[in-house]
């Protein structure tokens, strides 16, 4: 390693003064929902996680929320914050646009506390399209085989995290909450579409339902929202597409292994 | 505080990652079962192991238990019991066949295999000339979510399986009555009423507790409550000295970048651009053992040579060093590595130092310093995962610890990369077995009507206590004098100083209380008890490491640089004694024995460590 290399942790220790606007409910205390505001200061590399935490520590400790892994993979903090579904932990200070940012719970499903949400008709509808692999043959001694580009078709949707942020930034879902929601959807693409699976045909009725995927408007908020990057209007797509024509479309046998 | 609500299972399984989940899965097959998790099972911190999970396959080269059980037993610098250590590395390859059976979403050979590849310590003998050993191809991978595919995986299986969970449940105390256990007290966070879950038995599997370091990998969750709530109750903790430290943390955040990086062909350099680990370790390199990594990271930036003269070194994973130093295996098949290459194995850690660095690791190194990663040591327990209540290996009936919690003991002074997510599998289901077992051939006995009131107390006393100061700054010192005094150096001076600091912290935490006094997600509360936690883990940690002169693994004693078979070839108990005392024990290593020539003579013997 020959160039030279500017030491990327400049910066580290500059800090600036942020106002948060929080959303604030306590059932215990509260009739309604009211904003609070805070003066934080902050550095660049924090993030929003941090930031929240700090007011929590040095400020009020009786800030509601949810956090566990603080790198984006375990799915507790998903907020809204500035208008936008996030994970607290994913967003840094420095990619703010401005000194003020607002937080508040992700919509459409009931308010615990602050920014707890009760998280239970979401799983609810993540159960309700059998989202594990059925396969009822015999298991071989070893692996049962698959061939990259079979174990590619369906990689996208194991990137889940199960976070709420799509769900609760589509608009259909907000207006009706029996729908399954795109969190479920993509879930039920992850096995529909894995060679190793038999169970694809059910799993399409059930998302043919009256609360299933017609209800999807493809407004795109899901995958702008989703943390993970994962594409999940195409993954809609892809489940309608099958409902339609009838056919899944995957690596044929005849380029799988010998 | 209204009167507690009563639960009956037959068993109870605290925790819901990879151990939890696995035993869960085992254990309801036969026997009613319900599991108590303060995180909906998701959000367990298995979720964030990306590198993979070892198993002797041999899907691409030639490999075999035996080799990996080798690895195991050297890479834990041999305080390692060595029947546990044999049944992990067989078990293994059928635990890794039952998770692809499973849905498990794994990478795969052209030829539709479970793929593999290398990872720092795991290798077999060179073919041809076995006394030397090369690096092999054994960690399964699932892109590098592997532990996120893992959680799923299992979590999946017991959406389908129906097993009961008791979602956001915070254990605060083990229900013990005459030396067993039966059954746990837990809060229900979402309404803070109390609940008594009775059982025949009872597992810990809550995972690490790297909070108790300043900088680290683990979740805000990991506090080890399990290990701390037996030990309040006489249990001890083993092998506590042994704590590793990951080489490669994002520089101050300590989130980690896996492993998988070197085993690409990840190349660090400090400050002068300099290869340092050659020094280090001339053979191995970058894939020598994460203890052997860490502490060369920091014997460079004591030498002035980390980058800008600051705390960190540099992890470089661009494809152009990968190729001038021809340190990826594909090289050997006459390839060359690209940045598709790179993004598709290691798209995960890219993802994080974009994130969290602002740096495109396809075009910059990474600025990297260790992170405290690993607990080898937790509740002690043998290989059926029953807990011993003391150093003699005597067991307490109803209470088992798997995972991370646990020291069984398969990582002694220093794990291997990739080899937790297959103690959590193998130990995991052995816990579900041996628990319905248990409770198939054991009937309820009684538990006190006033199982809960210690608890309550607990928390009236916390929600009653003035805040004297803030429990944040109680933590925050703790962290620190651990990572300065107990990390990965230590020395006699330094060991005493963090365990007057402990006692002192211990005084003030006791005194001072919380600000939230409401029921509803009080989580200033329970972090407040977790904080608890730390703190006598911590002590424990300080008295195993003060007990311990001699370096071995993750263990690290400036005062005593070498290792000693002789005085300290034993596992260290640790016991409460008293409110801030603890007691020292030893217990012999499980050796195994062989015949050669008419004679007795062990079967892994003892080597200096070198890589
Ligand atoms: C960033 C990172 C990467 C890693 N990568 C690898 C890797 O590539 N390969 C590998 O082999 N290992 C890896 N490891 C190590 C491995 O992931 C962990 O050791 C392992 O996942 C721990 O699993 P567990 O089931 O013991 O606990 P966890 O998955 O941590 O789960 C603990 C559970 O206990 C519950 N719990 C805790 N306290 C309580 C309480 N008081 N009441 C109720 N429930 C409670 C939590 O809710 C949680 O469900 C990695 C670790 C980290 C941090
Ligand atoms: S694309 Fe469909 S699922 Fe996604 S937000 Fe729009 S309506 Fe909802
Ligand atoms: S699809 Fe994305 S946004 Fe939706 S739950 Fe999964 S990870 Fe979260
Ligand atoms: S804390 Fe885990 S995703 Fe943010």
């Amino acid at each position: 390693m020959s160039e030279e290399l500017t030491d990327p942790t400049k910066g580290y220790l500059s800090t600036r003064i942020l106002t948060v606007q929080l959303k604030r409910y306590d059932p215990e205390k509260d009739r309604e929902p009211h904003w609070q505001e805070f003066k934080v200061e902050a550095r660049p590399i924090d993030r929003v996680l941090d930031v929240l935490m700090k007011v929590k520590w040095d400020q009020d400790d009786t800030i509601g929320l949810r956090k566990s892994c603080g790198q984006g993979i375990c799915g507790s903090d998903a907020m809204r914050i500035n208008g936008q579904n996030n994970l607290a932990c994913k967003m840094l200070v420095q990619n703010l646009k401005s000194d003020k940012i607002t937080v508040e719970p992700i919509l459409g499903l009931p308010v615990i506390k602050d920014l707890i949400v009760d998280m239970k008709p979401f799983f609810d509808h993540y159960k309700s399209i059998m989202p594990f692999l059925v396969n009822t043959d015999p298991a071989p001694t070893t692996e049962r085989l698959q061939t990259p580009a079979q174990r590619e078709r369906f990689d996208e949707g194991t990137k889940c995290i199960l976070c709420a942020c799509c769900t609760t930034a589509c608009p259909p879902f907000w207006g009706n909450r029996e729908y399954v929601g795109p969190a479920a959807i993509v879930n039920a693409h992850r096995f529909i579409f894995d060679s190793r699976d038999q169970a694809a045909s059910e799993r399409l009725e059930i998302l043919n339902d009256a609360e299933g995927v017609w209800r999807c408007r493809t407004v795109f908020n899901c995958t702008s929202a989703c943390p993970r990057g994962i594409k999940v209007t195409q993954l809609i797509s892809e489940v309608k597409r099958a409902l339609i024509t009838g056919v899944l479309d995957m690596p044929q046998e005849a380029e799988v292994l010998a | 505080m209204s009167t507690p609500t009563y639960h009956r299972f037959e068993t109870i399984i605290v925790g819901s990652g990879g151990a939890g989940l696995m035993a869960a899965l085992h254990s309801s097959k036969e026997v009613g079962t319900a599991v108590v998790s303060k995180l909906y099972p998701m959000r367990s911190h298995t979720g964030a192991a990306a590198g993979g999970i070892a198993a002797a396959l041999s899907n691409i080269e030639e490999d075999s238990w035996e080799n990996h059980a080798y690895d195991t037993i050297k890479g834990g610098d041999y305080v390692v019991d060595q029947t546990p250590v044999e049944i992990l590395c067989r078990e293994a390859v059928e635990c890794i066949y039952d998770l692809e059976h499973m849905g498990l979403p794994f990478d795969r050979t052209p030829d539709g295999r479970i793929s593999q590849r290398r990872f720092g310590g795991h290798t077999r003998p060179v073919p041809g000339n076995p006394s030397k050993r090369e690096p092999v191809m054994r960690s399964c991978h699932a892109a590098d979510r592997t532990g996120h595919m893992i959680l799923q995986t299992l979590y999946q299986q017991c959406i389908k399986q129906g097993v009961t969970f008791f979602d956001e449940y915070h254990m605060l105390d083990l229900i013990m009555v005459e030396g067993e256990c039966r059954g746990i007290v837990a809060i229900e966070i979402a309404t803070g009423r109390l609940h008594v879950f009775h059982a025949k038995s009872v597992l810990l599997a809550t995972g690490g507790f790297g909070r108790m370091f300043k900088v680290s990998s683990n979740a805000f969750a990991l506090t080890g409550d399990g290990p701390a709530i037996a030990y309040r109750h006489g249990i001890p903790v083993e092998d506590m000295e042994f704590y590793q430290f990951h080489p490669t943390g994002i520089y101050r955040l300590g989130v980690l970048l896996t492993e998988g990086c070197r085993g690409d062909g990840g190349i660090m350099f400090n400050g002068k651009g300099e290869r340092f680990m050659e020094t280090y370790a001339p053979n191995m390199k970058e894939l020598a053992s994460r203890d052997v990594c860490s502490r060369s990271i920091y014997q460079e930036v004591r030498a002035g040579r980390g980058v800008s003269g600051k705390d960190f070194v540099y992890l470089d994973i661009r494809p152009s060093t990968i190729n001038k130093y021809k340190s990826s295996p594909i090289h050997r098949d006459g390839l060359e590595v690209d940045d598709h290459f790179i993004e598709s194995r290691l798209s995960e850690s890219l993802e994080l130092s974009r994130t969290y660095l602002g740096i495109d690791p396809l075009k910059e190194p990474m600025p990297i310093q260790p992170t405290a990663h690993y607990a080898m040591g937790g509740t002690p327990t043998d290989f059926d995962t029953r807990v011993f209540r003391n150093a003699a290996g005597e067991v307490v009936p109803g209470l088992y610890a798997a995972g991370e919690t646990a020291c069984v003991s398969v990582h002694g002074a220093n794990r291997l990369g990739t080899n937790s997510l297959v103690d959590l599998v193998v130990f995991g289901r052995r816990a579900g077995k041996a628990m319905a077992q248990y409770a198939k051939s054991h009937d309820f006995k009684e538990i006190p009507k006033d199982a809960a009131v210690p608890t309550k107390k607990m928390i009236e006393g916390a929600l009653a206590k003035p805040r004297t100061e803030p429990w944040v700054r109680i933590r925050d010192e703790l962290q620190t004098v651990m990572m300065d005094d107990c990390g990965v150096y230590r020395t006699a001076e330094g060991l005493a100083n963090a365990r007057q600091s402990v006692a002192s912290l211990k005084k003030r935490y006791e005194l001072t209380g919380i600000q939230d006094k409401g029921t509803i997600f009080n989580t200033g509360l329970l972090e407040y008890l977790e904080l608890g936690c730390l703190i006598d883990l911590a002590a424990a940690t300080v008295a195993s490491a003060e007990s311990r002169k001699e370096s071995r693994g993750a263990h690290s004693r400036e005062d005593f640089p070498d290792r000693d078979d002789v005085k300290h070839f034993n596992h260290t108990f640790a016991t409460k004694d008293g409110d801030f005392d603890v007691k020292i024990d030893t217990r012999a290593v499980d050796v195994i024995y062989i015949e050669k020539d008419g004679q007795q003579v062990p079967k892994y013997p003892l080597e200096v460590r070198k890589y």
